[in-house]
């Protein structure tokens, strides 16, 4: 370690959704590397350990070293040129990177999408049709005393969601932690999450629905045959405890994962579990969140919106913004081949996708932004690497509960950030579209 | 039955690089119920190759207690290997069915 070290309280770790803003980081600036970062989980060690400053050329086009104003200039005649250009990613950057996506989709006449869509997607979709009983992270650890999670696995993918927000932590109406809450898992599999749960219940694959609407039955007061345990594979007599347990909670959370949102029924599933939180406020103070992955999806879901009017799956083609799932989402546009051009920042599709869209992707001209080399880097036309947010630039990012988060810089980066290089972008598209002169904010 | 789902060393792996060695090799690292491994004659380390109608991964195997991972289930971590078995279509939502959908296991 070099002599140039300095410490950054109260940081902001951007790997998942929990958005932990109590980091302490001890910070080589010679190095340019972060040498230890207190209170982060063994997901934010790793991801605070693992970006210091890459040895990659800063832009590429066509595989070659160029200049970041050549791959610009490349980037933006694509972009133009292009009948049905895609714009794609977005959960892994900031907000004010997220809103010049959002102006190019627009000046383009393209689609934006977020990969909410292969995430929360339903979920969204579910909250338009049935609503959402919200609460804040804050709330919850506060007041909950009743804490379900049903189709995720936080212990692997959010370590801290137990510790610092809703399980063990301690809060106002919750002083003894753990011990002032009963917690229950649903899933198929006896995941590492488990072992923190009160009560287990393993529901067969393919039947979140049925069990949701079982659930919903017996909180209505209606009687169900016994036989509901060989559709639901939980036997009536676990039921009927736990909507007990929901029915008298003083204040009850029901977090819910990718479990139910991306197996059969999607935002059926969803919107299940959100009519259950729904009755249930008959009787108690009931909430429901959806577990979020990315460290800003749902910054996406929020700059999307206030922009377009539409959390993802956006497409301006007639001037105006358009919604609609299955249509404008990008699985659908590239595994159909609408998509000729692909802008995709902070995302790899190349890799996550199914084959057929990534085959689609591999045949279409793509400029990609991102931190490190991945699939999506390598076959795209134009490449840029980009600083990381939340380590070399600051910004704006929110929490998976809708708070909004400011990031601390802990070192500067050589690469541009994506806001510089979307404001770039978008400068030239505009030129290029003969778009409206927006005046941009000056990029620091 | 396959579940591709986060695993910690997935998201750990990540974060070195998608391109690196260790997250390949835990993307294409599958987890099997043990009774069903000894049932086709695996062990920890052997290849098997999974197959949809969409397509096909090759990865290795590693065996979980029946009572976390239920018989005919496999759980794989996100990346490379279980988009191979995904289908494209979403019906109309966005969503690609991506958890809970039935592979063919072959022995290797």
């Amino acid at each position: 370690m070099g002599d140039n070290i300095k410490i950054i309280e109260n940081a902001t770790c951007t790997f998942c959704g929990c958005v932990c803003d109590d980091m302490h980081l001890t910070v080589d600036l010679d190095e340019k590397k972060i040498t230890k970062a207190k209170n982060a989980c063994v997901l934010g060690r790793a991801w605070f350990a693992q970006h210091g400053i890459p040895d990659y050329p800063q832009a590429t086009i066509g595989g070659k070293e160029a200049s970041v104003e050549d791959a610009v200039e490349e980037a933006a005649q694509i972009l133009a040129e292009a009948k049905f250009p895609i714009i794609y990613g977005l959960s892994d950057t900031t907000c004010e990177a997220q809103r010049h996506a959002v102006a190019i989709a627009d000046l383009i006449h393209g689609c934006i999408d977020t990969t909410t869509s292969v995430c929360h997607g339903p979920s969204g979709i579910a909250f338009q049709g049935v609503g959402e009983s919200t609460a804040t992270l804050g709330e919850v650890k506060n007041r909950a005393d009743f804490i379900m999670y049903w189709g995720g696995n936080p212990a692997e993918s959010h370590p801290r969601h137990f510790t610092r927000y809703a399980v063990t932590t301690k809060g106002l109406y919750t002083p003894n932690g753990k011990k002032d809450r009963t917690v229950v898992l649903v899933d198929v599999r006896k995941t590492p999450s488990a072992p923190v749960a009160d009560i287990f219940l393993s529901v067969k694959p393919g039947r979140d629905f049925e069990l949701a609407w079982a659930l919903r039955a017996l909180v209505k007061g209606r009687k169900l045959d016994p036989s509901i345990e060989q559709v639901t594979g939980v036997s009536l007599a676990t039921l009927e405890d736990l909507v007990d347990r929901m029915k008298n909670c003083r204040y009850g959370v029901l977090f819910f994962g990718m479990g139910l949102t991306m197996t059969r029924g999607r935002h059926f599933n969803s919107g299940a579990v959100l009519a259950l939180t729904t009755d249930l406020n008959e009787f108690t103070h009931f909430v429901a969140k959806p577990v979020r992955g990315h460290g800003n999806v749902t910054g996406a879901d929020n700059v999307l919106s206030w922009q377009t009017g539409y959390p993802f799956g956006v497409n301006f083609s007639r001037g105006f913004p358009r919604f609609n799932p299955g249509e404008f989402t990008t699985v659908d546009t590239l595994a159909r081949g609408d998509a000729d051009a692909a802008l995709i920042i902070a995302s790899d599709p190349a890799s996550n996708f199914p084959r057929k869209a990534i085959e689609h992707l591999g045949a279409i001209p793509v400029i990609a932004l991102d931190t490190k080399q991945t699939q999506t880097t390598n076959l795209a036309r134009v490449a840029f690497i980009t600083a990381t947010y939340g380590i070399n630039t600051a910004g704006t990012v929110y929490r998976m509960d809708d708070v909004p988060i400011t990031l601390r810089k802990a070192f500067d980066s050589p690469y541009p950030t994506d806001e510089e290089i979307l404001t770039a972008i978008r400068r030239r598209v505009q030129a290029l579209c003969g778009g409206p002169a927006v005046p941009l904010r000056k990029v620091s | 039955m396959i579940i591709p789902g986060r695993s910690q060393k997935q998201g750990t792996s990540l974060n070195a690089g998608k391109l690196g060695e260790e997250y390949l090799e835990v993307t294409s690292t599958a987890e099997l119920n043990q009774d069903d491994m000894k049932r086709l004659g695996l062990e920890d380390g052997d290849r098997i190759r999974l197959r949809t109608t969409t397509g096909e991964s090759v990865v290795r195997c590693k065996g979980r207690k029946p009572e976390d991972l239920p018989a005919g289930m496999i759980f794989l971590p996100y990346g490379p290997s279980s988009s191979q078995l995904m289908a494209s279509d979403t019906a109309g939502s966005g969503m690609p069915i991506s958890k809970n959908f039935e592979v063919e296991v072959e022995v290797l």
